[in-house]
């Protein structure tokens, strides 16, 4: 009875390719659903591991998501994870003593306000100069990992220092992976501002027809910069966790690719790349959803070198699951193999 | 007579809910004019969609010189010789003119494109419509209506029996109108079958030869021009008898100005698009801005709205000289401004009604202070039954709903600002009748019960001299003419765009 609305709602496909996912895992991965705790108090299992790893994607796909609403794209995010990074490890110092040269508080600062600074600089060239998305955001794409490099002065910086790892691990004495808090903190802000300010209706708007937005006064420049300076908050945060990850800054590698993980996060959450309405709950889905893959994949003792292609399988059903086409296809198949049962009920209505 | 070139009987058109088309018959006769008439939603765009296979038909049958056709996409029904220009010139800015007429049927030699062949049969083609010009530049050298003389001469070229003009004069000017009613009644006089759609009740009686109406999706009946009054065929479109049409028909008494000035424009001007314009808009009063298209009109409203900045002279509000550098400052002084192009810069389509409405609103509380919904959804509701949009409800998207309507949205969303000026640039092209006056008189109104400034942009005479106490009338970005009062008819307004010529 209440089907037909739940089927509709823009969260129903995410949820079900996840859910699909997670089936295929219970059936097939020895102890998917299991979580145990271990002596010192801190739960794992494979779901755990999940949302650890998934939480710097989700944290990038929240910024993508109003970037693309607003129609552009930021191709930077990977790079500008590399410079976080960079900055973060630098700071503390890679003593082999486990003392660090500056506050971690004050290094975790600077690598979010460099992500800023850079979201800032994308914003700049969009908005002011009114350069192409793809074109601008190429440029910081290219540069970001050569700025990196040269902050590490070409090393890769590995961080003794204790506390440092403790922001995709464990604090002691709590139950959980820190950035999994971080992630969801960083929704809860994004929902927060969704629902007390109109920054939500301003980027619809200027995504579906930024010449009407600008003859209803809205200032879309100021939302194209605000969207690209959260875009690269996000990857700020998003270089904190993915350096502790591995507890250093490698400039080379650091957010290799996660631009393209966090655009198709963005698409499978249900948000359109031409701009206009989007999901952020679809996207934080669609962010889960591919850390959920690949995690499969390595469950199933797949080579890390032949993941991207069952990856790319899995993307294109997924894809072709949230295809507004191959839905009316298979819709018509239905009908016609009901003798066009489904056409009457049209001519009733 | 003239033989039957085209026959459709019992069209059924199905959307899911919606009966679109409901066994409209269409005769159409080997040279003949014949204009599609009704108000929006009314099925003629559905029932040229049909016959041009954009959309497949659920019942009925379609015969061309006798023979049954079912073109399933718009390429068929080209090879059967049916064409369609539509309103939106749909051609590419960036190829030169013989290519856009020749694109898909280059002609070739070697293998390789005949440029030159090209060339010389684009300059022949256009000839025949007398039309000269260098047809390798591009076509963004050329106005919108030699765009559209172009699209139809790609369209005589490519087949030669039925050619459909969408629209085709709701962005051309008078003299630019009369040059493409001359290239249709040639072809007409070559034995072409010419269906005519558009909103303009002259035009149709300037040029058609037979109308049919429709209504609701259903066929109303063809009736032969020179024996179908004016007043007779809005009555037929919008389903009321003779004297309800007559009543709507009697005009608002206009508006009588104050004496305070809202708003002195002295001598302003900007670099290419506006020269030396002086104007004073008082409380209370209805100011038309007239002239041909890209005289001036729509610049200056933009100038005044901060779309643009003055480059030269000085606008006064209240009194207070005030730099306008962008639509938030006009916005903060009262002023509100419905563009000419609805779909471009007026509506946010894949919004709801809701959200088109508070969006003016929401932008000058600014991002962070949020208009609770609650308080949406009532000013929305409040606008919805004021202008008596019609919508499913306030969640409806914008895009679905008719240009009429839309229009309303637009208007509805200025009007939640309690503006002190509105500017309305064309808020009757290319809406229905009733609509039409309806939006008239609510300009009127506005001015008398809330002692609004408005000004009024439109390209129809009547429309303006019916609302308006005072005319601007521009002419080559520049002001020729104010005529206040009496002077207001359309005579006059003629003779300053003309005197000008002069000089």
């Amino acid at each position: 009875m209440n089907w037909k609305r739940i089927t509709s709602s823009s969260l129903f496909l995410p949820l079900l390719a996840l859910f699909a996912l997670l089936l295929f895992n219970v059936i097939f991965v020895d102890g998917f659903l299991s979580i145990q705790m271990t002596e010192d108090g801190r739960l794992y299992g494979r779901l755990i591991d999940i949302l650890n790893r998934s939480s710097s994607l989700i944290v990038l796909s929240l910024g993508m998501t109003f970037v693309i609403a607003t129609s552009g794209i930021d191709i930077s995010v990977g790079a500008v994870v590399a410079i976080s990074a960079a900055v973060v490890c630098t700071l503390i110092g890679g003593r082999g003593d486990g003392v660090a040269e500056h506050p971690m508080a004050l290094a975790i600062l600077a690598a979010v306000a460099i992500g800023v600074l850079c979201g800032i600089w994308n914003g700049f060239l969009v908005a002011r100069l009114k350069i192409q998305a793809v074109v601008a955001t190429l440029i910081l794409m290219t540069a970001g990992r050569g700025i990196a490099q040269l902050l590490t002065a070409g090393q890769i910086i590995t961080v003794y220092y204790k506390p440092f790892s403790y922001i995709s691990g464990t604090i002691p004495g709590n139950v959980l992976p820190t950035n999994i808090f971080i992630a969801a903190a960083m929704v809860l802000l994004v929902g927060f501002i969704m629902k007390k300010t109109s920054i939500g209706l301003f980027v619809q708007a200027v995504g579906i027809n930024a010449t009407a937005s600008k003859y209803a006064g809205i200032s879309v420049s100021l939302v194209l910069f605000v969207v690209y300076a959260f875009s690269g908050f996000c990857a700020g945060v998003s270089g904190l966790i993915e350096s502790s990850l591995i507890r250093a800054a490698d400039a080379n590698n650091a957010g290799l690719n996660m631009e393209m993980d966090a655009i198709l996060a963005v698409a499978l959450g249900g948000t359109l790349l031409s701009g206009g309405k989007f999901y952020i709950g679809g996207s934080v889905i669609g962010a889960i959803t591919i850390q959920t893959l690949t995690t499969t994949m390595y469950a199933l003792g797949i080579a890390s070198d032949q993941l991207p292609v069952i990856k790319a399988i899995a993307v294109v059903v997924l894809c072709l699951i949230q295809s507004k086409k191959c839905q009316a296809l298979v819709a018509s198949w239905k009908e016609n193999r009901h003798g066009g049962s489904a056409g009457k009920t049209v001519e009733k209505a | 007579m003239e033989q039957v070139l085209l026959e459709m009987r019992q069209i059924d058109k199905l959307f899911p809910g919606v009966r679109a088309l409901s066994k409209v018959d269409f005769t159409l006769r080997a040279g003949e004019i014949h204009s599609l008439m009704g108000e929006n939603g009314a099925g003629k765009s559905t029932l040229v969609k049909v016959l041009t296979g954009v959309y497949p038909r659920d019942g009925g049958t379609i015969r061309l010189n006798g023979h049954e056709i079912a073109p399933r996409t718009p390429k068929e029904a080209q090879e059967y010789g049916i064409s369609t220009v539509y309103q939106e010139v749909n051609l590419c800015a960036n190829l030169s003119v013989a290519e856009n007429i020749y694109i898909g049927r280059e002609p070739k030699k070697h293998g390789f494109i005949d440029w030159k062949t090209m060339n010389e049969r684009a300059v022949t083609l256009l000839k025949r419509l007398h039309i000269t010009i260098d047809v390798t530049k591009t076509l963004d050298h050329y106005s919108v209506a030699i765009q559209q003389m172009i699209a139809i001469a790609r369209a005589v070229d490519v087949s030669a029996r039925i050619l459909i003009l969408d629209e085709p004069t709701s962005s051309l000017d008078e003299q630019e109108t009369q040059r493409l009613f001359a290239i249709v009644r040639e072809l007409k006089a070559q034995g072409m079958g010419i269906i005519f759609i558009s909103h303009f009740l002259e035009q149709v009686y300037a040029l058609c030869d037979r109308v049919t109406v429709l209504r609701n999706g259903e066929l109303i009946g063809s009736y032969e021009v020179a024996h179908l009054s004016r007043l007779e065929l809005i009555a037929k479109m919008i389903g009321k008898n003779l004297s309800a049409v007559q009543e709507m028909d009697q005009t608002e008494e206009k508006s009588q100005p104050s004496a305070d000035v809202f708003l002195a424009a002295k001598d302003i001007g900007c670099t290419g698009s506006l020269v030396d314009v002086d104007l004073a808009i008082h409380k209370s009063e209805v100011v038309g801005l007239a002239g041909l298209l890209g005289s001036g009109r729509t610049e200056t409203a933009e100038l005044l709205f901060g779309i643009h900045s003055i480059t030269k002279g000085e606008i006064d509000i209240n009194g207070k000289k005030l730099n306008i550098s962008d639509p938030m400052t006009a916005m903060r002084k009262k002023i509100a401004f419905c563009p000419e192009d609805r779909k471009v810069s007026g509506i946010i389509g894949d919004l709801s009604v809701r959200d088109n409405i508070i969006l003016a609103m929401q932008a000058k509380d600014g991002m962070l202070k949020h208009i609770p919904y609650a308080r949406q959804a009532e000013i929305a509701d409040e606008f919805i039954r004021l202008l008596q949009i019609k919508v499913s409800d306030r969640e409806q998207l914008v895009k679905n709903l008719s240009g009429g309507n839309q229009q309303k949205v637009i208007i509805a969303r200025w009007l939640a600002t309690q503006p002190e000026l509105l500017i309305l640039d064309e808020p009757t092209r290319g809406i229905d009748v009733g609509t039409k006056s309806e939006i008239q008189k609510m300009a009127v109104q506005l001015a008398k019960q809330r002692g609004m400034a408005v000004v009024f942009i439109s390209s129809e005479m009547d429309e303006m001299t019916r609302t308006c106490t005072k005319l601007v009338v521009m002419k080559d970005r520049r002001k020729v003419a104010e005529l206040m009062d009496d002077e207001v008819n359309s005579e006059n307004v003629m003779k300053a765009i003309a005197g000008g010529e002069k000089e």
